[in-house]
């Protein structure tokens, strides 16, 4: 079983509005935090000068409606800050946090609240859930903090532990569940708020590699069953590929690079993420609007037809078993032409050039 | 290269030490030779400094000021009052005449049946079983009503720690503020020997029940609101950032996932509470405490060992008891939630009723028919318990006592003996000096500096003499603590046999209240200094075992591994891996050991040690000694804080030392 790959989910309408944009976003650890917001120094200078730490400096992306946006970075980059940062578990220094156009960084404790309660929810590396509640109870414990009666709650914490096929384990304790199953208590009981938003800080780190891809695969799913918007972090660059829509990579707290799997791996931003991507099978990613060229002179120009958002993996028999160039065409006009030499070349994962 | 200078630096200073404390040692020696007793401040024990006697006085105007001082007619005087009526509504329910009648409204029937309904309840059937046999043993020692006094003062007390130490310690659980402001009171709460705040205490609430209950909640609140606070911090950041996460406000975040995660802290919290408590409500006979104690404290005043032993069984009884029907329901906690919530609340709620049912029953006949208020006296074998005790410490002493009066004056002559008469022999300032320049030089400047102060104050409370004897036996009794904690402590901790068998032992002599102890050593060693010494090595050795034992069971595998693939014998490896990367856990212990010994100077003053605990003892029961009993109190405190400040600069000078590199060979 393999997740579906990015160009058979659907995708996110990019003329909306963004759901969530994040402006200028500064999160400066230590005294006089203010001070430092919009300095140049390095990380390491501003620690000798300042004493203070620049756990994220001068973030800005947008979030798309339905989209999943993968954050990544090594550890130490600010990542888990950042998405801290947008449901204010930790006070951004400056900046700007829009949900819906609304600013999240001038919503009183009260309006804070609502927002967690029902408009974003996380899921946790380390999970977080209550040892002396039993499945049920964790999974309603958000519906319960805010409110909901006893019998409601319960009916939509048994649903949401069926989407997530923990159904006969309502009522066991997380310490009786193994890793992969406390995690997807965990993501029940983000989705049984119902949020329009899901924020993941690295929930798949801790479990082991097999665990890791089929619960990778079980958001894949939960994503085209319920169509929620995610943010998930992760230092992890295979399940960043894998899962995102779009990728920020940062650095350092800041943000070295925004864009689509394929970019990220076809045209990385600097040599950082150069270094970071060079091990990734570039055909896994790549797309054949980064192999086409012109076609020659004289090129018969009647080969099959593939679009330009086929991955290369998917397109190898396509294309070798053609006699012909095989035409890229986007409604009809023709972008450029592909053959065996393009696709052999990344294969064999000539230098990147 | 400044790595390596400071380096050489700590090497070149540390044989120069060496030959300083040694040099200081012999002045002291040569000055106690040359100067022997003079300035030595020697003071009889009914003698009084004028200080005394204005302390005297100032208690006594205190007293008479008890109704017409506002802070007592509208504060002081209601507290005493609560406390009285709250706990003589106790003693009336369970242990004294009530309401008319020549018998407490429940007898021990009713008492026990109640007690077993509870541990049954919030315990097992196990602990049910051993609180039913347990009560049975008190009617059975012949001591009812005054295991019922005791249980009465211990309950109250209890209560009332708890209503104040839990919210106080969720507070400082919550608010880091409060927990930096709270911590210095409780160490200092806990490490003031509990005699010397009785005295005071009296001047405030008169002797009687009202005294004793806020002494004991002196010393029972520190753990409650100390492993509360512990309870409430150690819940995982983890799970509270999820529960903020989903919008919890504090108030739910408490409610929902810090107390429910902290229960089984908390619980624990009131068993140490339980535990301190009892202890202390013994101690507090010394305050005209009505209980066990009482009956302990006569015995040992008169040299009763069958009588003291009948009543030391029961104080060990109800202590086993509480603590385990506690530790039980602390346990249970974890086995209700595993039980999970399919089982009803109604099979519970049938269990409840069922047992409180049983239990008014036997209440209602305690109430009604003499055979269930009063413990027939045909089942009373508290003379038999007595005679025999007599009769076995009478044995024993006749048969051991060749060999306990030979370690007793091996011990008294050649160390003892010596050492007190080179404190008290020698002049003040010189043993003043010395002590400095130790300081100075085993620890640091601002140890010195406690130093001096701490010793010009024993001077000016007019106890110069009485310090320094206690302070010998002191001394004795922590180098002996040492002796043990580091034998015993490395046998616990190398063989996990020797932990199996010993810990319960540790265990009990920790639970144990103090007055305990003495009865045996008392009938081993008769009423003398020795036997004090001894009552202290006892109570503190179990503190100092089991702080070394887990210094060696920390110490790395990997490195003892290490040092047995390279050869080292068994004495090697304790003496040169186990031992030297132990030190801080030994040191811990030194210092542990001693506040514990200082804490049994005043029981030790009970039976023949003399000195400052002779003091503090004869204050509480003689008007014009009540001041010298004071100052005496104060004379512990000082030399506690003296000792206790010197201990751990040493300490934190050899931790600098090994940290530096020791080169010097």
């Amino acid at each position: 079983m393999t997740a579906p790959s990015v160009a058979e989910r659907s995708a996110p309408d990019t003329d909306a509005p963004p759901i969530l944009s994040v402006r200028e976003l500064w999160k400066v650890f230590g005294p006089k935090a203010e001070s430092v917001v919009g300095s140049s120094l390095t990380r390491k200078e501003l620690k000798e000068q300042s004493g203070c730490v620049a756990a994220v400096r001068d973030v800005s992306f947008e979030v798309r409606r339905g989209e999943v946006f993968v954050v990544m970075g090594l550890s130490g980059s600010g990542k888990s800050t950042l998405v801290r940062c947008l449901t204010r578990l930790i006070e951004p220094t400056a900046g700007e946090i829009l949900l819906d156009g609304e600013d999240v960084r001038k919503a009183d404790e009260r309006r804070l609240r609502e927002l967690r309660r029902h408009r974003m929810a996380m899921v946790f590396q380390h999970f977080g859930l209550l040892p002396h509640r039993c499945v049920l109870d964790n999974v309603a414990f958000g519906l319960e903090i805010r409110g909901v009666a006893k019998q409601d709650r319960y009916a939509r914490a048994r649903e949401v532990i069926g989407l997530v096929g923990l159904n006969g384990f309502e009522n066991s304790y997380p310490d009786q569940l193994s890793g992969g199953m406390q995690q997807r208590v965990g993501l029940a009981r983000a989705l049984a708020a119902d949020p329009e938003v899901l924020l993941f800080d690295e929930p798949f780190s801790a479990l082991d590699p097999l665990i890791r891809r089929e619960m990778q695969n079980e958001v894949c799913r939960l994503h085209q069953e319920v169509g929620k918007t995610m943010i998930f972090i992760t230092h992890d660059l295979s399940e960043a590929l894998r899962l995102g829509d779009r990728i920020l990579i940062m650095r350092d707290g800041e943000v070295v690079q925004v864009g689509t799997p394929d970019q990220v791996v076809g045209a990385p931003a600097d040599d950082y993420v150069r270094d970071f991507v060079s091990d990734v099978p570039r055909s896994h990613v790549l797309t054949l609007r980064w192999v086409m060229r012109p076609p020659q002179p004289g090129e018969p120009l009647d080969g099959p037809e593939l679009g330009p958002d086929v991955i290369i993996r998917d397109a190898v028999h396509a294309v070798l078993s053609a006699e012909r160039p095989v035409r890229v065409t986007d409604g009809g006009e023709l972008l450029g032409v592909v053959t065996s030499a393009e696709i052999l070349e990344v294969i064999a994962g000539k230098a990147e050039g | 290269m400044t790595a390596l200078s400071a380096t050489r630096g700590v090497a070149a200073r540390l044989p120069a030490r060496r030959y300083l404390i040694a040099l200081t040692l012999a002045v002291w020696a040569a000055g106690w030779a040359l100067l022997r007793g003079h300035d030595t401040f020697a003071l009889g024990g009914a003698e009084l400094t004028p200080l005394h006697g204005a302390l005297n006085e100032a208690m006594d105007a205190v007293d008479d000021s008890r109704n017409t001082n506002p802070l007592f007619l509208y504060f002081i005087n209601y507290i005493r009052l609560f406390i009285d009526q709250a706990v003589t509504a106790v003693q009336a329910l369970i242990s004294q005449p009530a309401l008319g009648r020549p018998v407490p409204v429940l007898g021990w029937l009713g008492v026990t049946g109640l007690a077993t309904g509870v541990a049954l309840l919030y315990g097992n059937r196990k602990v049910a079983l051993l609180t039913a046999a347990g009560f049975v043993s008190f009617g059975a020692l012949g001591l009812w009503q005054e295991s019922m006094d005791t249980l009465a003062l211990t309950l109250t007390a209890v209560v009332l720690s708890l209503a104040v130490g839990i919210p106080l310690g969720i507070w400082a659980g919550l608010s880091d503020r409060f927990n930096r402001l709270v911590t210095p009171v409780l160490d200092f709460m806990q490490t003031m020997p509990t005699f010397v705040y009785l005295a005071p205490l009296t001047l405030f609430f008169l002797i009687g029940p009202a005294s004793a209950t806020v002494a004991t909640m002196i010393y029972a609140i520190p753990p409650a609101i100390r492993i509360t606070a512990h309870g409430i911090r150690q819940v995982s950041s983890d799970t509270l950032e999820a529960g903020t996460s989903l919008g919890a406000t504090p108030a739910q975040a408490l409610r929902h996932v810090r107390l429910p995660m902290a229960k089984q802290t908390i619980i624990v919290g009131v068993n140490q509470t339980i535990m301190a408590a009892l202890s202390m409500a013994t101690i507090a006979a010394l305050i005209d405490a009505p209980g066990l104690g009482q009956t302990v404290l006569k015995a040992l005043q008169t040299l009763d060992v069958g009588t003291a032993f009948n009543a030391g069984v029961a104080i060990v009884i109800m202590a086993v008891v509480l603590d385990r029907v506690t530790s039980a329901a602390s346990r249970r906690v974890e086995v209700q939630r595993r039980a999970g919530r399919m089982r009803t609340t109604r099979g519970r709620r049938l269990e409840v009723a069922g047992v409180l049912g049983v239990a008014g029953v036997l209440a209602y006949l305690s109430y009604t028919y003499v055979w269930a208020a009063e413990f027939p006296i045909e089942a009373n074998a508290g003379p038999y318990v007595r005679r025999a005790a007599d009769a076995a410490s009478q044995w024993v002493q006749d048969s051991l006592v060749t060999y306990t009066d030979a370690f007793k004056n091996l011990l008294t002559n050649q160390f003892l003996n010596r050492l007190e008469a080179l404190l008290t022999g020698t002049p003040w300032w010189l043993v003043t000096i010395v002590a400095v320049a130790l300081a100075l030089l085993v620890g640091s400047v601002r140890a010195a500096l406690v130093t001096a102060a701490g010793l010009l104050l024993l001077v000016l409370l007019g106890l110069w003499q009485d310090s320094m004897v206690t302070l010998a036996s002191t001394i004795v009794a922590t180098v002996l603590v040492m002796l043990l904690g580091v034998v015993a402590g490395v046998w616990i901790g190398r063989s996990d046999r020797a932990d199996t068998v010993l810990r319960p032992v540790l265990d009990a002599g920790q639970t144990m209240p103090a007055f305990v102890y003495l009865v045996p050593i008392l009938g081993l060693f008769g009423a003398t200094r020795f036997t004090a010494i001894i009552a202290a090595v006892v109570f503190a050795a179990p503190v100092a075992i089991k702080l070394v034992a887990e210094g060696i069971r920390g110490v790395s595998p990997t490195t003892v591994e290490a040092a047995t693939s390279a050869g080292a014998s068994t004495w090697q490896l304790i003496s040169k891996v186990q031992l030297p990367m132990a030190r801080s856990a030994v040191t811990l212990a030194a210092s542990q050991g001693l506040i514990y010994v200082l804490s049994m100077v005043v029981v030790g003053g009970l039976v023949g040690a003399g000195a400052l605990g002779y003091d503090v003892v004869a204050g509480f029961s003689q008007h014009q000694l009540r001041g010298k009993g004071l100052a005496a109190g104060l004379a512990i405190v000082v030399l506690g804080i003296v000792l206790d400040r010197v201990m751990r600069a040493a300490t934190q000078r050899a931790d600098a030392a090994a940290h530096g590199g020791r080169h010097q060979k």
